[in-house]
């Protein structure tokens, strides 16, 4: 679609629209995830002002306490969607993780340090058999992984419909653990497991050969298999990381709440794309940080944290102002795209005049492409 | 080459069955006529139909009633998916119709059975009410997708994120029950033998098909799918078109609301419609219409539709526990893609040429 589109007005007799100059667009691009940064410091401030006992380092750090499985299954969506893809079977994986993990180790009663290996493998074969089946049938990841998400509900009832509790000491033991850190302030196993996911996801994307795939796959799919980079190989990874980071994600939500059930982490899949989109990512693919999503998912945990001090409103809100946020930030990520080509030579401005209907940035392009 | 040298009728004949095969409702229609042959085998009483108080009866009956919200929903959707879109708000959608006419339409019980309960607000302002709101909210979501260039998934996440909240928030948080009994007969009423949702849903296919097939809307509606900036050209007002797909796609959802909140006799903001756009969008996939936009089938979604819900009503009739129900549905859903990618189609193509260079 976007190569017709292209050759439509590389026709032209003009030569084609100098590209904007890097620096501009670079600085464009990580705007977002500034507005994201100051987004979240204005929120805590406001917290901060408005209620006594919310300024305080352990109300911080309850933020990543309370959401650690969503950061895990966050970062793991954060590489799907810079990939370009989208994945709708977190939720159901990181539920089918806890409904396992329970029954292995309360029903049948094996070990933890057997069953942990084993749901984690789980998780990244549901993965890769996505990968596989996008990449090698060439199918929609939307489909795919609505299927996934399917066949993991169905399981998990399949297992059992109802709760199962964990009372093994392994899970109760590490639930109970909490790392001291100054200002008589604690966190617990999930966060230390989170950040740790974090960095290395960050090691990966940003400094790594496969990051760097990673990016130009969802610049354009196209440009990269042109390019002879490990295109198949590489989507096929970031499916497998995702459904890898979802059974971690489930491993980390049995700890934090000492039960399988299959109702767990209903619809966290749409909260981790909300986390990732307004940390900056594009749902278009190519653009995005890492980082970002970890504050996403913090200004995620502040309007629950907000919406508990304020004590009247109900929890109803977080989504309603999350889908607020997702507007804000989508279209601040419109006005942004379209900055640089506006700025850009007059020729391309010229080119705009000329022809009104026609669309000026790559981004509009794969949005009326994608989807 | 030998292809040359068979008989004229044998090719003729073969020329139809290929045709037939390709007919995009060809297989929807062979996935019918296979879960129903199933029932017919291992199931009696599944196609007897009895007449009660001049209402028909039957398990046939009853999956055209329930599939009857996801039909609607389902003929919608097509017209977005039809325009390269996706509209993943519409469970979102129906729960808000069905909170907003809830809400208004209230009614108080009276004990002991009593005189009928007064409502709220007269039904047919309840009813254009919840249509509104839900046609404005698909305008909503027209207006991002097609004035402000914004991808449709996000688009509508937006929407299914927040419109859950919405809900809740008509609603209180609370389940509304209704209890003006006029309202039931929207979901659970019966006209001249049949479920009255049944005349709903054909009014709606009715009215899209001549606007799709009689008109050239429905050419319009291709060409915007298959390149926007080619049909723009063409002098297609693509945006407007795609605009108003995604008006009709949200009132679709409003109706659908009105059923079902009428047939469960309460509205809930949590959970009615919950998962609701992903039954839509199998249904519309099973149906034959590919997802990449440009050709589109009413009818197929339709099928797809009653396929879900004789899937749904087989699970449960032939005993197995409902907990099934969704790995099947995730088998018939890979299945199906499977079936429907390129790969696979060209595999099947060059295996036919084959056979007939054989």
């Amino acid at each position: 679609m976007r190569n017709e589109s292209d050759s439509r007005f590389f026709a032209a007799p003009r030569p084609l629209p100098a590209r904007a100059p890097a620096r501009p667009r670079l600085d464009s691009r990580h705007l977002p995830f500034m507005v994201t940064l100051g987004l979240f410091g204005v929120m805590f401030g406001a917290g901060s002002i408005a209620f006594d006992g919310f300024f305080s380092l352990q109300v911080f750090l309850n933020l990543f306490i309370d959401n650690a499985f969503l950061l895990i299954a966050a970062v793991g969506m954060t590489f799907v969607i810079i990939s370009g893809g989208i994945d709708l079977s977190v939720g159901s994986v990181t539920a089918l993780t806890t409904m396992v993990l329970a029954y292995l180790v309360e029903n049948r009663g094996w070990s933890p340090a057997l069953v942990i290996p084993l749901v984690l493998l789980m998780g990244a074969t549901i993965g890769l058999i996505h990968g596989f089946v996008i990449q090698y049938f060439s199918l929609q990841p939307f489909i795919v992984t609505l299927a996934g998400m399917f066949l993991a509900r169905g399981l998990c009832y399949l297992i059992s419909v109802d709760s199962i509790a964990i009372s093994h000491p392994f899970f109760t033991d590490i639930s109970a653990i909490r790392y001291p850190l100054p200002f008589e302030t604690s966190v617990s196993v999930n966060v230390v497991m989170a950040l740790g996911v974090l960095l290395g996801a960050v090691y990966l994307a940003h400094s790594t050969r496969l990051g760097r795939t990673l990016y130009a796959i969802g610049g354009s799919e196209q440009s990269a298999l042109l390019m002879g980079l490990p295109v198949a190989r590489t989507k096929i990874f970031v499916y497998t990381f995702s459904g890898f980071c979802s059974a971690l994600a489930g491993i980390a939500f049995t700890f934090y709440m000492l039960s399988g059930y299959g109702l767990h982490a209903q619809g966290m899949e749409m909260d981790a794309i909300a986390a990732v989109v307004v940390g900056g990512t594009l749902l278009t693919g190519g653009a995005g940080h890492v980082l970002g999503t970890l504050v996403g998912v913090l200004i995620y945990g502040t309007i629950q944290t907000l919406i508990m001090f304020e004590g009247s409103l109900s929890s109803w809100w977080t989504k309603i102002v999350i889908g607020l946020l997702l507007l804000v930030f989508c279209l601040l990520q419109k006005v942004l795209a379209r900055a640089p080509a506006r700025q850009g030579s007059t020729r391309a401005a010229r080119q705009d005049t000329a022809q009104p209907h026609s669309i000026s940035s790559p981004i509009e392009q794969t949005a009326q492409a994608g989807g | 080459m030998s292809a040359a040298t068979k008989s004229p009728e044998a090719s003729r004949a073969s020329e139809s069955l290929r045709a037939l095969v390709r007919g995009r409702l060809f297989w929807p229609l062979v996935t019918l006529a296979l879960l129903l042959s199933f029932n017919l085998v291992f199931n009696t009483h599944f196609f007897s139909i009895t007449v009660r108080d001049g209402h028909l009866y039957g398990s046939l009956i009853d999956i055209l009633n329930r599939a009857a919200p996801l039909m609607i929903v389902a003929m919608g959707l097509t017209l977005v998916i039809a325009t390269h879109g996706i509209d993943i708000s519409v469970g979102a959608v129906v729960a808000i119709s069905g909170a907003v006419a809830a809400t208004l339409i209230g009614g108080q019980l009276t004990p002991g059975g009593g005189a009928p309960e007064a409502a709220g607000h007269p039904m047919p302002l309840v009813i254009i009410a919840a249509l509104g709101v839900a046609m404005a909210l698909g305008m909503w979501n027209g207006a991002l997708i097609s004035f402000f260039g914004m991808q449709p998934i996000i688009a509508t996440l937006i929407l299914l994120v927040a419109g859950r909240g919405v809900a809740q928030l008509i609603t209180g948080g609370q389940i509304i029950t209704i209890y003006h009994t006029p309202y039931f007969f929207i979901g659970n009423g019966f006209f001249a033998g049949l479920p009255f949702s049944l005349f709903i849903v054909t009014a709606v296919l009715l009215f899209l098909l001549v606007l799709t097939r009689r008109t050239a809307l429905g050419l319009f509606i291709e060409a915007v799918g298959l390149n926007p900036v080619a049909a723009r050209f063409a002098g297609v007002r693509a945006r407007a078109i795609t605009f108003w797909a995604y008006a009709f796609c949200g009132l679709c959802a409003g109706i659908a609301g009105l059923i079902i909140s009428s047939n469960v006799k309460s509205a809930d903001g949590n959970n009615a419609g919950l998962l609701f756009e992903l039954d839509a969008i199998l249904a519309v996939v099973l149906g034959g219409t590919s997802l990449n936009g440009g050709r589109f089938t009413l009818v197929g979604s339709v099928l797809g539709a009653l396929i879900i819900q004789t899937l749904t009503t087989t699970i449960y009739s032939v005993g197995v526990p409902p907990e099934v129900t969704l790995v099947v549905k995730a088998a018939v859903v890979f299945l199906v893609s499977i079936l429907q990618s390129d790969r696979v189609r060209d595999r099947i193509t060059s295996m036919g040429k084959l056979g007939e260079a054989l």
